[in-house]
Formats: C-alpha cells, structure tokens, sequence
C-alpha cells in the first residue's frame, strides 16, 4: 500500500532515564486532588473535611459520562477543600488529605468481568484517563468498542517527546500486563482484527521485548517507527501503523480503530487483576536544570515541590517546570502545584532555556511546511490572522485547514526566524470556533 | 529560586537561525568570490566589496531613515549585495555596482517591507536593471589566462552560441574552470558546484530546485539541437548554474512547498531557453527567475498538498 511520507521534525531524544526504573518517592505530607484530572465533567467530591481516608479510596465520583472518579492517593485525614486554579484558567474543587505516613491501602477486591459491559463498568470506577497525556477516560474510549465495529487496536509506544520515558519503562518493567490487558482485549471485543504496536525505533529494548512477549500472537505486529517526533499524535500512529487516515472531524472509532496508551492498558490490567484505581503514576523528571535525571513512582496529588525535592533539583536551577515534554508540555506558575493523572512527566529547564529567541521576519524558507505532520501551510494562519475582514479571516483559515493542526509544535521549534506559529494557530482556532459557534446560533 | 517562566509549548526550538543559514549562504558563495579573484584580479575584489558594502549601507540607512528596527545583523544584504556583485561582469563600473546594490535593497526589497515581503528577487533584479540601464553592463571580459585570439574578441560563449559556426568557444574544461568571458562569479562552475554541496549538507537549500532547473535546459536544448555537445556549451554558458544555485533558491520569492519549488525550477528552464534559443538577447537567466517569480504565488496555491485527513470543504 502506497503511503505517503508525513512531514516530522529531528527533535533531540534525551532519553537520560530510560535505563532506569521508577523508584518510589518519600511519602508526601500532603496531596491536592482537583477534581478536574480529565476531559470531561469534574468530578463530585464525596468526602468531607475530617474524614479519614486509606489509599484507594473514593474521593470524588465521575459526574457524568464523559467523566472519571478521583480517588485518594495517601491514607490521612481529609484536611479541607481548596480551590485550585488548573493552566487553562479554570477554577476547580481540590481536595486536600493529609497523610499519616503510614500508606495504609484499602481493602481491594479485583472487579468479576464477564463481559465488555463489565469491562467498562470496572474501567468507569478505575479512575483510568489517557496516560499519554490527553486525559480521555479510558471507559468512554472503551464503550465505543461496545458498538462494534472496531477491527483495529493501536497500541501507542512511541513516546515522541524529549526527556519523557514512563512509556519505556511501562514496556520494559510490565511488559507483561500490556500482553495480558491486550488478551484481555481480544476476548471482549470480538471485532478486533488487528493490533499494532507502534514504538520509535530509539528504543530497541521496548521493541524487542514487546516481539518477544507478542510472539504468540498472530495478529498483533510490532511497528518499529521512525524516531522522529511527532511519531506519538494519534493521528500519525495511527497512519503510520494501520495505514489509516483519520479524517477532521472524526474520531479513531468512526473508522474502526481503537487507540490506547501502552501504559493505560498495563494499568487497565493491574486494575482487572488487584482491584486498585489509579492513584500513582511514574513520573520522568529530566530537563536542563536537572542534574541527575529519575523516574519516580508518584501518588497522585503530590506538589511539584515535593517531586523536585525527591529528584534532588536545586531550586535556583530552575526556570521553567513543564507537565508534560518540552515540545507539547504546559508550562506551571506555582512549584505548589499537583501533579495529576496526566503527568507523565516533570520538564525542568534553566532560566536561560526557557527563554525563546526574538521572533525575526519570515523568511519564507518552507521549514515550517516541510516539518508538519498534517501537511498543513503554519505561515498561512499567521497571515490570516492579519485580515481585517472577519468573513474573509474565517474563510481563508476554513480553506487552510486550521482545524487539522494539533499543536504539536514541530512547525515553531523549526522556524530559524522563531514565529510564534503555533500560538497563532491557537488563537485563529479559537477565532474560527467562536465565529462558526456565533453562526450556527445566528442560522437557529 | 525566581520566577518560573511561563509561556506557551513548543518550548525548545532549533538552534538553526536566519542570520546562520545567510552565514551559510555566504560561506557557499565564498569559492566562486575566490575563483573570481584569481580569473579577473583586482577589479573583481572592487567589485564584490563595493556591492556588498553598499547593499550593507543601503539597508542600513533606509532602516535610520524610516525608522525601523535595524535587520542588518541577519546578513541578508550582505547575501543580497554578493550574489550580485558575483554575476555582474569585470568592466562595471564602481558607481554601477554603487547603483546597482541600492536598487536591489532599497526599491526591491526595502520599499516592499524589507527581509521576507519582496516579490522579487533582489539580485536578479538589480542585474537586470544594470543590464537594461546600462547596456555596456551585460557582457563579458576576458579572464587573465586568455590567449591573444580570444583576447580580440572577448565575446561570451552564449554570444558564441548564437553565432551559426560557433568559431572561437572555449574548451569545455575552459568552461569548467571559468577561462571565459562573462560575468565575474559565474564563470567557474567547479567552484559552484562546491557550494551548492555545501548548501545541500548544511540543509540550507533542497537538490531539486538547481538539478531540475538546469536538467531542463539541457534537455530541452538537446531535444531543439539534437546536439549533445551543443547542450552541454548552454548548460555551462552564462549564468546558468550560478543561478540556478544562487538565485533561482532564495527562499523569499519562490514557492514555500517542495512540490511548488520543483515547478518553479522547472518554469524558470523553460523560460531560459525559450530566451536564449528564439529571444533577442544572449542571456535568459535573470528574465526567467524574475517571471517565474511573479507567477510564484499562483504556482505555491496550486501546488498546496492535501493535508492528512483534509475533507474538501463542500462535502462536510
Ligand atoms: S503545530 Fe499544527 S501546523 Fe504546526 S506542525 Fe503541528 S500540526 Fe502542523
Ligand atoms: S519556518 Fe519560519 S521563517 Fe520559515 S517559512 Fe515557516 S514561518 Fe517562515
């Protein structure tokens, strides 16, 4: 099958940690848990200050639907609630529990599955979002598998990003519950035909034991990808494994395919075979401010302070902490901040990394186009954003695809003159969204 | 500890800037300034230093007079004013070059909005305006290796070309090495050649565009003459190469997209020989680069890729 080559970017690997295995940090004082680690709804606190708490218990329970519960990550006391104001400018509920030390867990008793409903339903109380990074929940992701209609299982290895190697160690230390949560998989959801395993070919012990551990099974194909970033979008695993085109607009589900992180199917397993939600997560810590690079096991909640201390970085190093890698990592205010189910990682750079050059003119060098995974043009949306005339603006953003971009920031980190592109992507979406919101009300 | 900084992802970026890819641009056309040193002595060297210092002056005085932010430091008029100076011929006059160099910065690319807004290419430009203002400013002058014969004609080779018997063409090694007459820069396409390698290892430049443009001259020069010898003489004869490697990759004003620049290259051949081959003047290269500028925009529309997943627009 003929498949087009998609644009991509040699972004430096840093993969510093990716021979270490995560180690445990020490027990917290206290954690925050907003209640808003998602997409979706936030969840509804169900405990009140004074309660006390053991690791496992239900903290929050899932609103609605799209929604995912919060459970606690330390045994202690319920402290207070706060409010916690999260990157994107919402206010949100947090519960603060203070620990007493001890970890103590409650009783677990693993879910009885028998079928794919019982299969969400467990993986509704599990508390499991995308670890990846996105935040799905993992149930709303699994319920569309119970229509039917999905022949394709795209395992996501890649792990694109700079510095971050949780996915690597997930691979390398627990292999083996990937291999059962896809058997497990299989049984449920008759429809799947074929499973690939996409990782970047910069990481040859993941492939190797992933072959190994898949060798008994015929349908699933380990897909050594090019390292090159952003090997890891959906849309571009997605193509580069199954061949498949995701259209805008549309979701894997619409044409068949399912993808999940490597690392939510291992803790989608540990969950089926324990009964415990999620309430840790391995946490890469890495960047250029910090010495001695780790993995660590996190409870959920934990303050980016307490990670940093555990990691053994110097506070006047820092600059800039990131949730997440440096190519699509959200930048925090406050070293107080909770690390939540999405934090696959700690980016800590220096002060003068973190500063970006001047932007100069552009040079029209076709960098930025070159290095787009979607084939889109970055310099026509900059130029867009200049015409005065609304109608015209929206229409020439409509014509240029805007809507396909998903911000992987490959076009701004090649840009030698250092256009803001993929800001001014953000902001002519968000135009072009509001416009097109403002016109379907105005048709109605 | 300080402040944490706060800004929006991507937050590392490439350490590849402009001012390094016009260094690299420069570096390139470092072999073909030497070569043109060492084949027209002297007068070469006042030549490419008046080029370059008035383009660097042009630029800078037209930003105090305006008032804007000085963009001097991005060596763009530097890499403007030498890949002029290096296809004008050894008999210019300094004023000429004085004029010339103003012309491309100021009214080319200045008044257009300066580094990344002109619509044509500055040198080529400011070439043809010596060329046309000028009319002496367009042929050539014999190198310091010549012997006598040649020395009493001193026609270039593309003049030569145009002649039925084509009497008194130098060796092809002649032509190699630039012991020719014609533009100071342009004669020596082994050290072109060199640059254009340095360009494509540095990632400054992609093959296509230089390969295709001259492919397609030589092609279609054969296919007209059926001669291959003749073909060749065209691909080596006038500024062809250096143009096609200097001028036809400026990234300003040719297409953003891979597939749009293989267009372009393609157009500006064409157009080459279709001057050369039935048009009244000798040399095509400048003319061509310049129309197929103007038609660059049209041709950057027409050669936009389907994004991955991109549904026409009428069928949602
Ligand atoms: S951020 Fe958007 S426009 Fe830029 S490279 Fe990525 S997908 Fe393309
Ligand atoms: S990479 Fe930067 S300078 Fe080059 S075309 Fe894109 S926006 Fe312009």
């Amino acid at each position: 099958m003929f498949r087009r080559k998609l644009g991509k970017t040699h972004v430096p690997h840093y993969k510093n940690t990716a021979g270490t295995p995560a180690v445990a940090i020490p027990t917290p004082a206290s954690v925050l848990l907003p209640v808003a680690q998602h997409i979706g709804a936030p969840a509804t606190v169900v405990v009140k200050p004074g309660d006390t708490v053991k690791i496992g218990d239900i903290v929050a329970e899932a609103s609605s639907y799209v929604s995912s519960p919060i459970y606690a990550s330390v045994s202690g006391k319920v402290a207070k609630l706060e409010k916690y104001l999260r990157a994107d400018g919402k206010t949100v509920d947090a519960v603060r529990i203070e620990s007493d030390g001890l970890m103590e867990c409650r009783d677990l008793t693993p879910p009885d599955i028998n079928s794919i409903d019982d299969l969400t339903e467990a993986v509704r109380h599990s508390g499991l979002v995308g670890l990846g990074g996105a935040g799905f929940p993992t149930s709303v992701k699994l319920d569309a598998a119970k229509k039917g209609g999905i022949a394709t299982l795209v395992l996501n290895g890649a792990e694109c990003e700079p510095y971050i190697t949780a996915d690597t160690r997930t691979m390398l230390d627990d292999g083996e519950l990937i291999r059962e949560g896809v058997e497990l998989l299989l049984k449920f959801i008759p429809s799947l035909e074929k499973i690939y395993i996409g990782i970047e070919k910069n990481k040859p012990e993941c492939i190797e034991k992933m072959t190994e551990l898949f060798s008994d099974c015929e349908r699933a194909e380990v897909v050594s990808l090019p390292s090159l970033y952003p090997q890891g979008a959906e849309k571009v695993i997605v193509y580069n494994t199954a061949g498949i085109v995701i259209e805008e607009g549309k979701l894997p589900a619409d044409f068949g395919v399912l993808v999940m992180n490597v690392t939510s199917v291992a803790e989608l397993m540990r969950f089926v075979k324990t009964g415990m939600p999620l309430v840790s997560r391995t946490v890469t810590v890495d960047g250029s401010a910090v010495s001695e690079p780790k993995n660590l096991t996190v409870p959920i909640g934990t303050s980016v302070r307490n990670v940093l201390a555990a990691a053994g970085v110097a506070d006047d190093d820092i600059g800039m902490v990131l949730f997440g890698g440096p190519m699509m990592g959200t930048a925090i205010c406050s070293l107080d901040e909770p690390t939540v189910k999405t934090t696959g990682a700690l980016t800590v750079l220096t002060e003068a990394d973190a500063r970006r050059r001047e932007p100069t003119p552009c040079i029209h060098c076709g960098r930025c186009v070159a290095a787009c995974p979607i084939g889109l043009n970055p310099t026509a949306y900059s130029k867009a954003l200049d015409i005065e005339i609304t109608d015209d603006r929206m229409k020439k953003l409509e014509d240029e695809k805007i809507m396909l971009c998903m911000e992987c920031g490959c076009c701004s980190y090649v840009c030698p003159a250092s256009r803001p592109l993929v800001q001014n992507n953000r902001i002519a979406k968000v135009q072009l969204r509001d416009f097109q919101a403002h016109s379907a009300t105005l048709k109605n | 500890m300080n402040k944490l900084t706060v800004s929006t992802s991507p937050h590392i970026q490439t350490k590849v800037t402009t001012s390094r890819i016009m260094a690299d641009v420069i570096i390139a056309l470092s072999l073909p300034a030497i070569a043109s040193v060492v084949l027209y002595g002297l007068p070469a060297l006042l030549i490419i230093v008046t080029c370059v210092g008035s383009a660097i002056i042009s630029e800078l005085l037209f930003n105090l007079a305006t008032k804007r932010q000085q963009t001097v430091g991005d060596l763009s008029a530097a890499v403007t004013g030498l890949i002029l100076a290096l296809s004008l011929p050894a008999d210019v006059k300094v004023w000429q070059c004085v004029v010339g160099s103003a012309f491309a910065i100021v009214v080319v690319k200045c008044l257009f909005g300066g580094l990344g807004h002109n619509f044509a290419n500055p040198a080529a430009t400011g070439r043809i305006f010596l060329f046309l203002a000028f009319a002496e400013a367009g042929g050539g002058v014999s190198t310091r290796f010549m012997n006598e014969a040649e020395l009493v004609t001193s026609a270039t080779p593309l003049e030569l070309l145009k002649t039925s018997t084509f009497e008194g063409l130098p060796s092809l090694l002649d032509m190699f090495l630039g012991n020719r007459a014609g533009a100071i820069g342009e004669g020596c396409i082994l050290a072109i050649l060199i640059g254009f390698v340095w360009l494509v290892a540095r990632r400054v430049i992609k093959w296509e565009t230089p390969v295709i443009y001259v492919g397609t001259v030589f092609l279609l020069s054969l296919i007209v003459k059926g001669d291959l010898e003749f073909a060749i003489y065209q691909v080596m004869a006038g500024g062809l190469v250096y143009a096609a490697v200097f001028m036809a990759t400026d990234y300003v004003t040719t297409p953003i997209n891979r597939a749009g620049r293989a267009v372009f290259a393609l157009g500006c051949g064409v157009i080459t020989v279709l001057i050369r081959l039935f048009g009244s003047y000798p040399g095509g290269v400048s003319f061509a680069i310049l129309i197929m500028n103007i038609l660059s925009p049209y041709i950057e529309r027409l050669c936009r890729r389907r994004p991955l997943g991109g549904v026409k627009n009428d069928k949602k």
